[in-house]
């Protein structure tokens, strides 16, 4: 066996290692406990092939290798290590456009060299390497959309009359170009009109999302830059590239219908229509009702069993920490205190369990909402801060209303419902919410933070004495 | 190229275990895990490694370079934020 051969079998070894070890590692991260190990063994794993691929490579254009790792390692990890937890869905939606980026420029890379020698490998290798770059670059330009409008970079939405057919004739043009190069002609500039085409649609696909549904197209994305990973692994003959790719591919594929069925819209519907236009639905009778932080103080001070519904309008207030401040105040009154979340609450599925994780509330008072909605009814006192649309019992009751259908928590059966609140707008979805109408829910007007800081302080007042 | 048959059967064992090990994933744990999924896709850097060390042309090499570059940011980024953000999962009952 001569040296090549030898340095080969042994990064084919190594990419074995590595498969095993992200599958173990993915698996590791379904329990909370062995989670952060699981992801240290992802990183070895990563690493290990990194590494031994250098077999492969040689002393081939070396410098630009290692150059170019520099280059992408240095500035994300320090990215990743000051980006705060809030902004996490854009950070994901960026790195996951980069790896799209990355199996498009294989792609890119390997047709051009088959169109310079005039021939590919095979038919199949050459409609592996189009689909591979066609899916790529669709979920880099559409991933970098996703990232720049929900870091506000952009705005909302971008529609504009006859969008959808114009969108797809944009696509049905680049597949019409690649199945020409890998039909017809094997040529140059074929080729690039290919990835114009493919570039400007991810671009385009992207463009009349609204931010409500971002999380359900950058999971999307996210599996898709997995199938384009695995398409190019096919061309580069690399087997991690291929069970790595798949792996994510199908679980991000599985992701997505989780989220999708969550906020109850398919996800054809998320891709192709404008939600998030408002209005719709039947008009909602009574009046809301104030409360003052004091009232409100008494009212948690006499409860035993209380929930708390926290939205992303929580996390965008910054009040997290004090929410947890407030609830160790009422801990230590032996009051049983649980966290409501909603299964789309903050920006993506389990974001708000991350940033309720970073205040220091600890995952086992976290609950899901299949598991806390018959608690409802035993509840004393439900305190939504910053949660509107999944809480709105019209989600249930009104056949007109845009949301009807998604699942909610049910908030309204609580003996009591206090709503922190700013002011008395609408939701995301622009669409009135009949909870704040309910005779068992109160409005305490104000930020979430004073709202918090107030209510601990009015507990304080009635333990030594000073309450009502 | 791998025979076609092995290589459609390493794609559909690989997309069951993908399905598999995701269905017993808490909701709690959903947004670090779309993240440290988009970290093993990251792999994709070894691909690109490869295409880039088997470049010949000027515009070959700067496409190499680019997949390199952008799949090595693409792991180590979703490395840092997934590590971060499991780190901060925490139980009541102590470590």
């Amino acid at each position: 066996m001569d040296t090549t051969t030898l340095l080969t079998y042994f990064a084919k070894a190594s990419y074995f290692l590595a498969a095993v070890m992200f599958i173990l590692g993915i698996k590791r991260m379904a329990s909370p406990v062995t989670a952060r190990k699981g992801i240290v063994q992802a990183g070895l794993g990563m690493v290990i092939a990194t590494l031994a691929t250098f077999a492969i490579t040689g002393s081939h254009n070396l410098h630009l290798i290692v150059l170019a790792i520099v280059l992408g390692v240095a500035p994300t990890w320090i990215w990743g290590k000051k980006v705060a937890i809030t902004d996490m869905p854009q950070m994901v939606a960026l790195f996951n456009g980069m790896g799209g980026g990355s199996a498009a420029a294989i792609g890119a890379g390997e047709l051009l060299k088959y169109a310079e020698a005039g021939a590919a490998p095979s038919k199949i290798t050459l409609t592996l390497a189009i689909v591979g770059a066609l899916i790529g670059s669709i979920s880099m330009t559409g991933s970098i959309i996703a990232w720049a409008k929900l870091d506000g970079r952009m705005d909302k939405r971008f529609t504009f009359g006859g969008q959808q057919a114009f969108n797809f004739i944009v696509f049905a043009a680049s597949v019409v170009a690649g199945l020409a190069v890998v039909v017809w002609k094997l040529d140059t500039t074929l080729i690039v009109a290919f990835f114009a085409l493919a570039l400007v649609f991810g671009v385009l696909m992207t463009l009349p999302i609204g931010g409500a549904d971002m999380p359900v197209v950058i999971s999307l994305y996210n599996a898709l830059t997995g199938l384009a990973v695995a398409f190019e692994g096919f061309v580069m003959n690399n087997e991690a590239l291929i069970i790595a790719g798949t792996v994510v591919g199908a679980a991000g594929t599985l992701l997505t219908q989780l989220m999708a069925k969550a906020m109850n819209r398919p996800i054809s519907n998320v891709l192709f229509s404008n939600f998030g236009g408002g209005g719709g639905g039947e008009a909602i009778t009574g009046t809301q009702k104030a409360i003052e932080a004091s009232d409100a103080a008494s009212l948690l001070y006499m409860a035993e069993r209380v929930i708390i519904v926290p939205g992303y309008g929580m996390a965008v207030a910054q009040a997290q920490h004090k929410i947890w401040e407030l609830s160790q105040q009422l801990i230590k009154r032996d009051k049983s205190v649980k966290f409501a979340i909603h299964p789309v609450a903050g920006r993506m599925p389990g974001h708000m369990n991350v940033l309720l994780a970073e205040a220091g509330v600890p995952y086992d008072l976290i609950a899901d909402m299949d598991d806390i909605n018959p608690e409802f009814s035993t509840c004393d006192v439900a305190i939504v801060i910053g949660a509107n649309d999944v809480v709105n019992p019209v989600a249930k009751t009104d056949k007109s209303s845009p949301i009807y259908g998604m699942p909610i928590l049910d908030v309204v059966n609580a003996r009591q419902v206090i709503v922190i609140k700013r002011g008395k707008g609408t939701g995301f979805a622009g669409i009135e919410n009949a909870l704040f109408y309910a005779d068992n829910c109160k409005m305490l007007y104000a930020d979430g933070q004073e709202a918090a800081n107030k209510l601990i302080a009015e507990l304080k007042a009635i333990d030594s004495g000073g309450g009502h | 190229m791998i025979d076609i048959f092995l290589a459609l059967y390493i794609f559909m064992l690989a997309a069951f275990t993908g399905q598999e090990i995701i269905s017993r994933v808490p909701v709690i744990l959903h947004t670090p895990l779309m993240s440290g999924s988009n970290f093993v896709h990251g792999i994709v850097l070894v691909g690109a490694m490869v295409a880039l060390a088997h470049a010949d042309t000027t515009l070959g090499k700067t496409i190499g370079f680019l997949g390199v570059m952008l799949g090595a940011g693409n792991a180590a980024g979703g490395y840092v934020v997934t590590e971060r953000m499991l780190e901060m999962f925490k139980s009541s009952k102590g470590k």
